[in-house]
């Protein structure tokens, strides 16, 4: 088996009994990417060199019996994660060519654990899209059927993790940017809780719901790089003093008499026929393991999409007013004028997307509008929050699909801004609500053959039940997903 | 005049903490080279986050308390939104509807009133100071802009006045009475020329006869007390008389110009921006216990108004002088350090108020800098109390060692100036002295007392002033009665 297609937990394995090198897998990483990723599209920028002269490094350490957690494992980054050092675009034309002067938190964590970075991955626009099509550079593909998308924001993470170019990755989620595109790609991913780990580095979009995630390619892979990166910061101070347990151990239990609350709200007419199988076959999965299935309702949840999109748009337009043409990034500048150069600058630099979610933000803001967007939706805020934690009284964790749909055609929902968010009907409320939630492939369409993502979503900080409801399914789905996506073009 | 003059003053108060408000750069930023105090905080780098720093807090919470405030419990931080090149996020993060502070006072006393007034303050918030333009000039044109992000981030106290004021005096008033509560609490210099203090006015006139407020005006860009004086009054001059010609006063912000001396228009009402306020999401809510605002309580040091009652008892001085010397905190610093080994206070006080102010004013110099130290002053204070020297020589002696910096007995001796109290040599003088005026001795003699002044004058003349004039005016009435 070629070294590119490990998992981490393999790997890790393999380190520590001397059977592989880090510079060995990194080779067979590389030339994944050499062979496939002018079609699949999941990269911007190839950290090869460095990457290499760390693998070297790690094993020569290795070699002196000084082996670090990470043991040289490679991990891709979203381009809106900021690298030292290494170009950070957040795929967006104004800022090509910026070059972060220091590493967020978590690439510190990585770094100082031992992992190496390969590279930084395609996403839509300020992680702004459900499709990866909104990218200023590239568009990445879904590498289970190339006609559709990988999903977004943090599709090229999620198409490099299905497409063994490299071990895991992180993205991050603002209304379901790992979970979407980790349903759409077949692999799974990890939205934490708000604050457990460090937004330090990461290109804010919309700071109030966006959380770092993980995508990889099975539960206790996740599970490792939780331990590395979570934890307090005190450069973030949304940051959680919550201690961070071995999310590791957690896989070893089984989910006897856990009970689970199934949302009708999440199997409404939105939800396609061939996803809600998958979903319902998962969940009788899980009651054979012994979990308590019992359907519940969140009565607000009607209104978290467009509550969500009003804050959403909202602290985009003033987080991302800072891209002005002044000290870094794109500037186009044709006449002294200030005025002239901010218009010509940000009118340019930015996509359709980005534009149309500032202007909307920035009208949701202003002081007529205040109280009748802004303000209402934070108030939807607190009921959807209240709805979360009055089914959490009496349930463990709730269980539902985490995309409406299979993945798209490319250029099928391109004309429809609302479809844009209409795809992340079932995540963001998550984030509204600030809960972990993890999304982990349960099947494929039976039609189309096309990757079916589950959500389990638990109460704030328990992450460790998630994953172990999550790895006791994978277990149950091994067969299932043992099926790679054809990549012999 | 029929009407009244309303005046609000907006402060702006950087606290001196070591560190910027949301990152760990140093604030020590003056006359240091551009964007060397800065990081991916400060300068609004992608990814970067703000921290709270305490310290700023802190300083926040013991001037609010020095103003009578209230501290609110829940705080939370806004953004302000607004484009500009030295605001490197585009927003400052700044406090809205909860501020730290609300509903307090300040006392004030004005040199011609007989009672002392309250400002009431609306309001103090805790905000971050933006950058500085630098503007290059080339033909008179500004050819290139530069920014100095230096300052980007220094705590800022916002403190916001009611309408109280009424004219430019009690403006001033109010605000150099501002400045020596923040300096005597540590946490401001108060150096206006320097921007670590600010001030922009709201100015109206308010109809006598039914009460009304008319249009208010607000004045921005007045860097000292002067300025500010002038701006004021410039500004209500223009008002009333725009009113007393029928017109009206338009809102809008003028911008005092200090060199034509007028305030000019800057930007209209309509043209004012919507700041787009929503609660910082990068921060969370602020949570200000009583134990917090009673730990700070507790230290508030000793402020302006209770020296200046504890120098008018201790030191018997009255109370322009005690009002004086406590207005900056270091005079009143450097008052005291000498009173501890000087017991004619009055005295001390004259000296301080007058030849050291003085001189310290034409140099331009800091008292905290100056080059007579309080031991060195009552050194020369203590030959005069000793009768070595008069009072018209220590005045020399005195510019003397404020250039040189050497001692008062040094210089005494050099210059040979000790006063002559040896007897035989003024003996001497008076004899030529009575001889050369015979005239003069004989209009005393038939009862002019006011003549022995001539002579006594004489004498001096002759001493180079060296000697004691009470001593003379004694030997010369002796001297003469023998005859």
């Amino acid at each position: 088996m070629p070294l590119n297609e490990l998992s981490v937990v393999d790997y890790l394995n393999k380190m520590n009994n001397r059977e592989i090198s880090a510079e060995q897998v990194l080779k067979d990483i590389f030339n994944q990417i050499d062979r496939i990723d002018k079609t699949v599209k999941s990269y911007l920028y190839l950290n090869k060199e460095e990457a290499l002269s760390e693998a070297k490094k790690i094993d020569q350490k290795i070699k002196n019996n000084d082996i670090p957690p990470l043991a040289g494992l490679p991990v891709a980054i979203n381009d809106n994660i900021c690298t030292g050092g290494m170009e950070t675009t957040a795929a967006s034309r104004i800022l090509k060519g910026f070059i972060p002067p220091y590493d967020a938190t978590v690439i510190k964590r990585i770094k100082d654990a031992g992992g190496i970075i390969i590279g930084k991955t395609n996403l839509d626009e300020f992680a702004m899209g459900i499709s990866n099509e909104n990218s200023a550079f590239q568009i990445t593909l879904n590498p289970w059927d190339r006609t559709r998308v990988p999903g977004g924001a943090s599709g090229g993470s999620a198409a490099a993790v299905a497409a063994d170019e490299t071990l895991i990755a992180l993205g991050t989620d603002t209304g379901g940017s790992v979970r979407l595109p980790a349903s759409f790609c077949g692999i799974s991913a990890i939205k934490p809780t708000y604050g457990r780990i460090s937004r330090y580095g990461v290109i804010g979009c919309a700071s109030s719901l966006e959380q770092i995630g993980i995508m990889g390619k099975g539960i206790k892979d996740l599970a490792i790089l939780m331990n590395v990166i979570s934890g307090y910061d005190e450069l973030d101070s949304t940051s959680s003093h919550i201690s961070t347990p071995d999310f590791l151990l957690s896989c070893r239990e089984g989910i006897n008499n856990l009970k689970f609350g199934i949302p009708k709200e999440f199997f409404s007419q939105d939800l396609d026929r061939g996803v809600k199988e998958k979903v319902i076959d998962s969940i009788n999965r899980i009651s054979q393991l012994g979990g308590k299935i019992e359907e519940v309702s969140l009565p607000n949840m009607e209104y978290a999409l467009p509550a969500y999109s009003i804050i959403a748009m909202a602290e985009a337009s003033s987080n991302l007013a800072k891209f002005d043409g002044i000290s870094y990034g794109l500037r186009i500048e044709d006449s002294g004028d200030l005025e002239e150069m901010y218009l010509k600058t940000r009118g340019s630099g930015f996509g359709a997307e980005v534009i149309r979610r500032i202007l909307l933000g920035t009208y949701v803001l202003t002081s007529n509008h205040y109280e009748d967007y802004y303000l209402k939706a934070q108030k939807i805020r607190s009921l959807i929050k209240k709805d979360f934690e009055n089914v959490f009284k009496k349930f463990d964790l709730l269980i539902g699909p985490a995309s409406p749909v299979p993945p798209f055609k490319l250029g099928e929902k391109e004309d429809e801004p609302l479809a844009q968010i209409l795809a992340e009907i079932y995540t963001s409320p998550v984030n509204m609500a600030g809960l972990p939630a993890i999304s982990i492939n349960c099947g494929f369409t039976e039609k189309e053959r096309l990757p079916v993502g589950l959500q389990i979503i638990g109460p704030p900080f328990q992450e460790e039940k998630i994953l172990r409801v999550a790895y006791n399914l994978e277990q149950e789905l091994k067969e299932i997903n043992s099926v790679k996506p054809d990549l012999s073009f | 005049m029929g009407n009244d003059t309303v005046i609000g003053l907006e402060i702006h108060v950087q606290l001196l903490t070591k560190t910027k408000i949301f990152c760990n750069c140093s604030t020590d930023y003056f006359d240091q080279e551009p964007n060397s105090h800065t990081c991916p905080v400060c300068l609004g780098l992608p990814g970067s986050l703000p921290v709270l720093n305490k310290k700023a807090v802190d300083f926040a919470i013991l001037t609010a308390l020095a103003l009578n405030c209230h501290i609110n419990e829940s705080n939370i931080f806004h953004r302000k939104n607004y484009f500009y090149p030295d605001l490197p996020k585009a927003y400052q993060i700044s406090q809205f509807d909860r501020p730290l502070a609300e509903n307090g006072f300040l006392e004030i006393r004005t040199e011609k009133s007989a009672e002392s007034r309250n400002i009431r303050i609306n309001r103090a918030h805790m905000e971050e100071d933006a950058g500085k333009l630098i503007h290059l000039e080339r033909d008179g044109k500004t050819s290139s802009s530069l920014v100095d992000y230096n300052r980007s981030g220094i705590p800022l106290l916002e403190i916001v006045t009611e309408p109280d004021i009424q004219s430019s005096e009690e403006a001033i008033v109010f605000l150099q009475t501002l400045r020596s509560i923040v300096q005597y609490l540590g946490v401001c210099d108060g150096n206006l020329e320097r921007g670590s203090m600010r001030c922009d006015a709201n100015i109206s006139i308010r109809n006598k006869e039914n009460g009304e407020l008319g249009t208010k005006t607000e004045l921005k860009n007045m860097n000292s007390f002067r300025a500010i004086r002038q701006a004021l009054d410039f500004e209500i001059t223009r008002q009333r008389r725009l009113i007393e010609q029928g017109g009206k006063v338009l809102q809008e912000t003028r911008r005092w110009d200090e060199s034509s001396g007028k305030t000019v228009f800057m930007r209209s009402k309509e043209e004012a921006l919507d700041y787009r306020y929503f609660p910082e999401p990068d921060l969370l809510p602020l949570f200000i216990s009583q134990s917090w605002i009673e730990s700070i309580e507790n230290n508030i040091p000793e402020l302006p108004d209770e020296r200046k009652e504890r120098f008018m008892k201790d030191y018997k001085l009255p109370h322009y002088d005690a009002n004086r010397l406590v207005e900056v905190k270091p005079l009143g610093d450097y008052f005291e350090r000498a009173a501890k080994n000087y017991n004619n206070y009055k005295q001390l006080a004259n000296w301080i108020l007058g030849e050291l102010l003085c001189y310290l004013g034409q140099e331009n110099i800091d008292i905290d800098k100056s080059p007579i130290t309080p031991v060195a002053l009552i050194e020369l204070l203590e030959l005069i109390d000793r009768g070595v020297i008069s009072g018209k020589i220590a005045k020399n002696i005195f510019e003397d060692m404020f250039k040189t910096g050497q001692s008062a007995a040094l210089l005494v001796e050099k210059s040979g100036s000790t006063q002559i109290s040896n007897k035989e040599e003024i003996d001497d003088i008076i004899e030529k002295v009575v001889r050369d005026n015979c005239e003069t001795v004989q209009d005393y003699i038939s009862g002019k007392e006011k003549a022995i002044h001539f002579l006594v004058g004489q004498v001096m003349r002759y001493t180079k002033g060296r000697a004691q004039p009470d001593m003379v005016l004694s030997l010369l009435r002796e001297r003469i009665d023998k005859t």
